[in-house]
C-alpha cells in the first residue's frame, strides 16, 4: 500500500495527472500538490500550475508525450483527460481516448510505473429498458450497442481491462462514476443543468446519481494512496428522477415528443444540442443506469460527503446570480 | 397556468385518497428511501401512498376480498410470495400488493415484477416503478432479496395471466427461476392462492397473430375492458423453506410441491366462495 507521506527521508513518489485543464484534475492536483510531486499534462491547452508543478501541452498519442516520462521518474499517472464527444470528430476522438489510453499504458509499462488510476464512466454500462438496478462492476458494458458515439469508451475500459489483468505490476485502477457535477464541472450533464431551458422526454423521468467534483476528487485520492487495483463503479447511495433534478437546479423544463423513439435523437441533433443533450445520450434521458456503488464504498471506507441537495443548490443559485 | 391547475386537482385527489390510516401504514413499513424518497429501483413514498390509497377502495369495496393467512407474510426480512396467476390485466398482483401493504400483522412492500416492455411506454414504466415495480430481472430479484425485501411473483407469468376462461383454475407451467432465488438467497416462499380474479376479465379467445404485429404478449376478447367486480378470496400459505437442490430435476421437484400446495390453497377459495359477483 502506498503511504501518504513515507518516512522524511523517503523521496516524494512523483504523479503524473492528465486532463490537467479540467476541474476535476484541478481538484485532484491541488489535493496532491506538497505531498507529492505532481505532472500537470493537458492536450486542450498548457494549464497555468502553482509554482514547482511542472505543465505540459500534450497529446497522449503524439510523440513528444514520452519526453515526460523520460524527464521525470513518474511513479505513477492518474489518467482523468478525455475528449467529450461533442469536442471532436468520432476518428479523432478514438485516436486520443483509445489510442491515447494504449499508448499511455505501454508508457506505463516501459518507464515502470506502480500505479495508473484510470477515470472511466458510468455511460459504458449503456441505459436500456431492460437494465437491472444497482449495476456491479461485473455487468456487461453495453454501451456500444446504444450508439457508436460510445464505442471509444468501451474500448478505452477493454483495453484497461486487458492491461488490468496481463500486467498486474500497473496496479491498475477503474474507476466507473455516476454523474459528477459542481462548480467547474463541464461535462454534458453540467452544462445542460447549468442551462436555464433543459430538455426532457415526455413521459420519461429515469433515476440518477450525481456525485460532488469534491466527494469525485476524494474518491481518486483514495484509490490513489489505498492502491487497492480493481474495477470500482463509484456512486452514492442516493436516488433522484431526472426532471426532478431538473427542476431542483431551477431549469424550465423543455418537453421533447418521446415516441416514435427515434424523434428525440433527430431533435437532438437537427438542432445541435451536442453539448448538452447530444443524440447519443438521448437514452440516458429515458432509461436509467443505477450503478451499486458499495464495493467501492466499503473498499475504500468512502462516503460521499455532499448531498444531492448541497449539488443542485449551486446550479440554483447560479441561476439566481445570472438573474 | 395549466401546470397550477392540475397541481390543485392532484392535490385534491390526493387528500381524498390518501387517508389518515393510509399515511400510519406507509410511515410504518420497514422500507429505506433516499434524500428525495426514492430508493434503486424507482420506489417513491408519495406516489405508493396515492396508489395505495386507491387501490384500498378497490380492494374493499369492488373487489371485496377476503383474505387468510396474513400472519404467514415475515413482517421483515426477505420473502418471495408467490401466487397463481390470472385475469389477463395484473389485478391480483395488485390486492397482493395491498394485501401485503395492509397486513395487521406487520405491513411490507411487496415488489411486483413487471413486463419488460413496461419501461418502454411513456409514464408506465415510471409510474409502475414509482409503486415499487420492477422488471423481472433475475439480478433485479438478487440485489432485493439481499435488501430483505418481499418480492410478488407469478412464476407462470403471461401463460397464466393470459389464459382463456376455460383454462381457469389451471396452474400453466412455472419457470424455475424463483425456486433458484428462493435456495440461493434463502429466501422463504410463501404462497398464496388467489381465487376471483379468473373472473375479473374471462377471455373468451386470443387474438394472437393481432397481439403479435402489435407487441404486445396477448390480446384476448372479453366482456369488458374494465376488470368486472368478481369476489376474490386469497389464501396465504405457511412459509416454506428449500435448502439447495443438488440437479434441475430436483429444483423442478421443488417446484411441484409448491404448485400442489397452491391448488390446495385455489381449493379452500374456491370452497368457500358463495358467489362470482
Amino acid at each position: 500500500m502506498a503511504t501518504k507521506t513515507g518516512s522524511r527521508a523517503a523521496p516524494k513518489k512523483t504523479v503524473l495527472v492528465t486532463g490537467a485543464a479540467g476541474s476535476l484534475a484541478k481538484r485532484v492536483i491541488a489535493r496532491l500538490h506538497g505531498q507529492y510531486n505532481v505532472i500537470a499534462v493537458d492536450f486542450r491547452r498548457k494549464v497555468e500550475t502553482d509554482a514547482g508543478i511542472p505543465s505540459y501541452l500534450v497529446e497522449l498519442h503524439k510523440r513528444g508525450f514520452e519526453d515526460i516520462f523520460a524527464s521525470h521518474k513518474v511513479d505513477a499517472v492518474i489518467h482523468i483527460g478525455r475528449i467529450f464527444a461533442h469536442e471532436k470528430t468520432r476518428q479523432q476522438r478514438y485516436n486520443a481516448n483509445v489510442l491515447g489510453c494504449k499508448r499511455l499504458l505501454d508508457l506505463c509499462r516501459k518507464y515502470k510505473v506502480g500505479q495508473v488510476i484510470i477515470h472511466s464512466t458510468y455511460y459504458v454500462y449503456g441505459a436500456s429498458a431492460y437494465n437491472p438496478a444497482l449495476i456491479d462492476e461485473d455487468a456487461p458494458l453495453k454501451a456500444s450497442e446504444v450508439t457508436q458515439d460510445l464505442v471509444d469508451s468501451v474500448e478505452l475500459e477493454s483495453l484497461a481491462n486487458i492491461y488490468l489483468w496481463k500486467h498486474p505490476e500497473l496496479n491498475i485502477t477503474i474507476l466507473r462514476p455516476c454523474n459528477v457535477l459542481g462548480p467547474g464541472v463541464r461535462n454534458t450533464m453540467s452544462i445542460l443543468l447549468s442551462r436555464s431551458l433543459v430538455p426532457v422526454l415526455i413521459g420519461f423521468s429515469p433515476l440518477m446519481q450525481f456525485l460532488h467534483v469534491d466527494d469525485m476528487t476524494d474518491a481518486m485520492i483514495a484509490a490513489f494512496e489505498q492502491n487497492k487495483p480493481g474495477i470500482y463503479n463509484v456512486a452514492p447511495d442516493d436516488y433522484v428522477p431526472y426532471q426532478e433534478a431538473v427542476a431542483q437546479c431551477g431549469c424550465r423544463k423543455l418537453p421533447v415528443l418521446s415516441i416514435p423513439p427515434s424523434l428525440p435523437k433527430l431533435v437532438a441533433s437537427v438542432l445541435n444540442w451536442n453539448a448538452f443533450f447530444p443524440p447519443y445520450l438521448v437514452n440516458y434521458f429515458k432509461y436509467p443506469v443505477i450503478l451499486d456503488g458499495r464495493l467501492f464504498r466499503e473498499t475504500f471506507s468512502w462516503r460521499p460527503r455532499r448531498n444531492l441537495n448541497d449539488i443542485f443548490t449551486y446550479y440554483r443559485k447560479q441561476k439566481l446570480s445570472a438573474s | 397556468m395549466f401546470s397550477l391547475g392540475s397541481l390543485d386537482v392532484k392535490q385534491r385527489i390526493a387528500a381524498k385518497l390518501v387517508t389518515a390510516d393510509i399515511e400510519a401504514l406507509v410511515a410504518s413499513i420497514p422500507k429505506p428511501v433516499g434524500s428525495f424518497g426514492y430508493d434503486p429501483w424507482g420506489y417513491n413514498e408519495d406516489t405508493f401512498k396515492l396508489a395505495l390509497g386507491a387501490a384500498k377502495r378497490l380492494y374493499d369495496h369492488y373487489f371485496r376480498v377476503t383474505a387468510h393467512g396474513l400472519e404467514n407474510i415475515p413482517s421483515t426480512g426477505r420473502v418471495l410470495i408467490v401466487g397463481n396467476h390470472s385475469g389477463q390485466l395484473p389485478m391480483d398482483g395488485v390486492l397482493v400488493g395491498v394485501a401485503a401493504a395492509t397486513n395487521p400483522h406487520g405491513p411490507r412492500l411487496a415488489r411486483a415484477m413487471i413486463e419488460r416492455f413496461f419501461p418502454t411506454v411513456p409514464w408506465l414504466g415510471n409510474f409502475l416503478n414509482a409503486l415499487g415495480g420492477v422488471i423481472g430481472d433475475p439480478v433485479n430479484c438478487s440485489k432485493m432479496l439481499d435488501m430483505d425485501e418481499a418480492i410478488i411473483v407469478y412464476p407462470e407469468g403471461i401463460r397464466g395471466s393470459g389464459k382463456l376462461y376455460r383454462k381457469r383454475y389451471q396452474l400453466q407451467r412455472f419457470g424455475n427461476g424463483f425456486m433458484h432465488l428462493a435456495m440461493n438467497h434463502h429466501a422463504p416462499i410463501v404462497p398464496v392462492g388467489i381465487v376471483g380474479c379468473e373472473e375479473t376479465m374471462p377471455a373468451v379467445i386470443n387474438l394472437a397473430p393481432i397481439a403479435r404485429l402489435l407487441g404486445l404478449p396477448y390480446l384476448p376478447i372479453v366482456p369488458s375492458l374494465l376488470p368486472l367486480p368478481a369476489r376474490v378470496y386469497l389464501n396465504f400459505g405457511k412459509p416454506m423453506h428449500f435448502s439447495p437442490a443438488a440437479s434441475e430435476a430436483e429444483v423442478t421437484e421443488q417446484v411441484e410441491t409448491v404448485k400442489t400446495e397452491l391448488r390446495r390453497l385455489m381449493q379452500i377459495g374456491l370452497d368457500e366462495r358463495t358467489s362470482l359477483y
